[in-house]
């Protein structure tokens, strides 16, 4: 049960945009029926991330929640997008890096003029950096 | 002694202002109007406005006389390039008659960031700039015909613009006079 990520982006109306998940490559997805679960984790947990927006002034809030063995990370970006990762491994450094990059990622994708923005995303390109990004941060 | 102040020139506009600007109107049109193909019109017609405009501020800025063959239109166009899009094309591809060349670029400052849906693969985002040719060129009384040949946003590795030459413009005596 290590080393799962769960990465979502919640657009500033609360619904998801992007979601991904990242396992280490030795595990065989048997954890269909914890989705949901995560899902709902994630999103409990964005009263708490509305809450430690507002009492630091870094974009990057560490664990702000945790649920039995999950923890949940958050970043928040100036238009109140927020990125989420439920992870069941402490890994700070490895998901501020994660979070950075795909900061920079969402924000030259969101520059295109064809993408709405509060839209899901739904660019080849923007997943397949976003599995890079979490094989080297995440899951290496 | 003033002061070293390292401003901006005022005239100069933020290139990623000028591209999302570009990006803001394209998108637009597509609102407006949904056939891409009346897209695409509408951008050359509105290239061919600035172009006949644009002619007479790059001649006064470069100060550059008349062109002797089209090989010296060719560097005018890739001199003009160089001073509004801030990028250097490389000029390739002569037809056997002189009369037909490529404008090669390896990166083009509207098409920053942007990656074309798929619903609109008919589009030819950079439209405007085949307009502008045109149009510059036919106040310098040669009429053009310009089309992509390698478009960047289409896939390709370099976006390559072809010009040829269809005749020289003379101007004509009115009616009625002699």
């Amino acid at each position: 049960m290590s080393g799962c990520y769960y990465f979502y982006i919640v657009c500033h109306t609360d619904s998801p945009i992007f979601e991904m998940e990242f396992m280490p490559s030795a595990k065989e997805p048997k954890k269909e029926d914890h989705r949901h679960l995560i899902e709902f984790i994630a999103n409990a947990a964005l009263d708490l991330v509305d809450e430690h927006m507002w009492r630091t002034s870094n974009m990057y809030l560490k664990a702000v929640d945790k649920f039995n063995q999950w923890f949940v990370s958050a970043f928040v970006t100036a238009s109140n997008i927020r990125f989420l990762v439920v992870h069941d491994n402490k890994n700070e450094d490895g998901i501020k890096n994660f979070f950075m990059e795909m900061y920079e990622t969402y924000i030259k994708f969101s520059m295109n003029p064809f993408y709405k923005q509060n839209t899901p995303i739904k660019s080849i390109a923007f997943e397949k950096k976003a599995q890079f990004y979490g094989r080297k941060f995440l899951t290496s | 002694m003033s002061r070293q102040t390292s401003r901006l020139d005022a005239k100069k506009v933020n290139s990623e202002l000028f591209t999302l600007t570009y990006g803001a109107l394209v998108t637009q049109l597509i609102k407006d109007v949904d056939n891409v193909d009346d897209v695409n019109k509408q951008l050359e017609r509105m290239g061919y406005n600035i172009g006949v405009r644009l002619i007479e501020d790059f001649l006064a800025r470069s100060g550059s006389g008349k062109c002797y063959d089209f090989r010296d239109t060719s560097e005018k166009i890739q001199l003009a390039t160089r001073m509004y899009l801030g990028v250097s094309p490389t000029i390739s591809n002569w037809s056997p008659s002189g009369d037909e060349f490529s404008l090669v670029m390896d990166s083009n400052p509207i098409t920053d960031f942007v990656e074309l849906p798929d619903s609109h693969m008919g589009l030819k985002y950079s439209n405007m700039l085949l307009g502008v040719i045109r149009g510059s060129c036919e106040m310098v009384q040669l009429e053009v015909s310009c089309w992509f040949a390698q478009d960047q946003l289409k896939g390709d590795n370099t976006t390559e613009i072809r010009v040829k030459l269809l005749r020289k413009l003379e101007d004509s005596v009115p009616a009625g006079e002699d």
